[in-house]
């Protein structure tokens, strides 16, 4: 397939506004579940204000949060797609400042140095566009993320050592969780990174905190740190928004990578309860929204 | 646990009734400040043509359109989607908001700290939690931008908003020393050390 360039473009303009007013179902459902279970009532009307804004945001047709994030981009390009890389990534970058100049979005992005926002949410490296391959003929696959600042500001990375074995990365994802409190607007996944180089740990709570709900470490070790942090996060009394209860997280979502002997690093990513993400499908056949 | 109808601008008298858990409404004029408009104001020696005494900011850069000045767009602002960013980053900020420009309130999402706390204290003050990322919702909630000042700071700028039963907003810090925030934390501190003892941390 010879991957039609104004379709890569045209799809992510439209992903970056799907992202951020429509809520994936999984997400939907994690609120609905935490509220089903909540036992303190200021926590209640907190989640049921989130559940308010989500049916505002279809009805009016708006933006589920203000906060257009970091724009990220995806990519995952299947078998026998033929396509030139560089006016990939450009096309990938027309989108994202033709949404935000087009729509008009806030653009939330700034020169790091001079604080010079020039209105396109693009700049050096941003948007960030991670590109891969997968195992499927005729496909390429882009998912979108407008990653919130509030979370994203709450990013923490430890460089452990063998000795404090895997008890030290439990307790680096506590304390990560605790320091956070309500500045990541909570309830959050909490994305965790195990293992790796330290850029590759990063990079992997990302993945871990951007995940769909319900979905589980395909390693089986980092499965079973999924299920104990969860339960352990929701023992803490952070609560939604920071102001108490049950409903600190929906979940923690881990992803390891093999590491060196003598390195142990942890990383911890959080995604906010607005955990918005939008993915578009281009086959031969067309042009696929979901998340 | 009261609930307040409040019309801006209030008095300290009207500030001092109020307890965290009450809830208020807000009536007619809210302010949008955020990272930068602050560190201008307060670190760049800018000045503001907006009087401030006794209103509420919201911590907030909005998504705007810009449209031609007329009768509904004022400012030559259409607003698209206007909601809450964290406070915490802009904790400096408020003991010089309300010694030198007599703010009286501010709106904001995850609580501010112990400097806030004792500003809200001295001068009479409170810190009214929105719930963030509900900004869909929070829209619905305002009329109109008015006015705008510090607008090269786009969308950073200083926001005059008017409002429509802005509200409710949970008082999570008033100006008796009470904060929610610094109840939560205390509690957390307590659960974290039972929740490391779980997982075998000692």
């Amino acid at each position: 397939m010879e991957l039609n360039l104004q379709h890569v473009e045209d799809a992510c303009k439209e992903l970056y506004i799907r992202a951020l007013k429509l809520l994936p179902d999984d997400v939907k459902q994690g609120i609905n579940r935490l509220k089903s279970t909540e036992t303190d009532a200021r926590a209640q009307v907190v989640l049921g204000t989130m559940v308010t804004n989500i049916a505002v945001a279809e009805r009016e047709d708006n933006l589920l949060c203000q906060d257009t994030g970091l724009p990220i981009y995806n990519v995952w390009i299947g078998r026998g797609v033929t396509v030139d890389g560089v006016r990939l990534k450009e096309a990938i970058r027309r989108g994202c400042e033709r949404a935000t100049t087009e729509y008009p979005l806030r653009s939330s992005v700034v020169h790091p140095i001079t604080r010079k926002n020039n209105h396109t949410s693009s700049g050096i490296e941003m948007p960030a566009i991670h590109i891969d391959f997968m195992d499927k003929a005729d496909t390429i696959e882009i998912e979108m993320i407008p990653k919130g600042s509030g979370s994203e500001n709450n990013s923490f990375l430890k460089m452990a050592i063998p000795a404090e074995g895997i008890l030290g990365v439990k307790a680096f994802v506590i304390e990560s969780v605790v320091n956070a409190g309500g500045k990541t607007c909570p309830p959050t996944i909490v994305g965790v990174g195990v293992g790796g180089t330290s850029d590759q740990c990063v990079a992997l709570a990302k993945r871990a905190a951007t995940r769909a709900l319900g979905t589980h470490c395909s390693d089986e070790e980092g499965a079973k740190l999924e299920v104990e942090l969860s339960t352990a996060v929701n023992q803490l009394g952070i609560g939604p928004q920071g102001l108490g209860g049950d409903g600190t997280a929906f979940a923690v979502h881990v992803e390891p990578a093999a590491t060196h002997i003598t390195m142990n690093p942890v990383a911890v990513n959080m995604q906010c309860h607005s955990a918005r993400r939008a993915r578009v499908s281009i086959t031969p056949q067309g042009v696929a929204y979901g998340f | 646990m009261a609930h307040y109808n409040l019309p801006t601008p209030v008095s300290e008298a009207d500030i001092r009734k109020l307890k965290i858990n009450d809830t208020v409404s807000l009536q007619q004029t809210l302010f949008g400040i955020r990272d930068a408009t602050q560190i201008h104001l307060f670190d760049r020696g800018r000045k503001t043509k907006f009087d401030l005494r006794g209103h509420a900011v919201i911590h907030t850069a909005p998504n705007v359109r810009k449209v031609p000045v007329s009768a509904e767009f004022p400012a030559g602002y259409q607003p698209i989607c206007i909601g809450t960013t964290t406070s915490d980053r802009m904790e400096r900020f408020t003991e010089p908001l309300m010694n030198e420009y007599g703010v009286r309130m501010i709106v904001g999402k995850g609580g501010l700290r112990e400097s806030s706390a004792a500003a809200f204290t001295k001068h009479g003050g409170v810190y009214l939690a929105i719930i963030g990322g509900t900004a869909a919702l929070e829209t619905t909630w305002i009329d109109q931008i008015e006015d705008v000042d510090l607008d090269d700071l786009n969308p950073e700028s200083l926001w005059k908003f008017k409002i429509n039963q802005f509200g409710p907003l949970l008082v999570a810090m008033d100006s008796h020393g009470g904060s929610i925030y610094q109840d939560v934390k205390a509690d957390v501190a307590i659960n974290k050390a039972a929740v490391l003892k779980r997982l075998g941390i000692v």
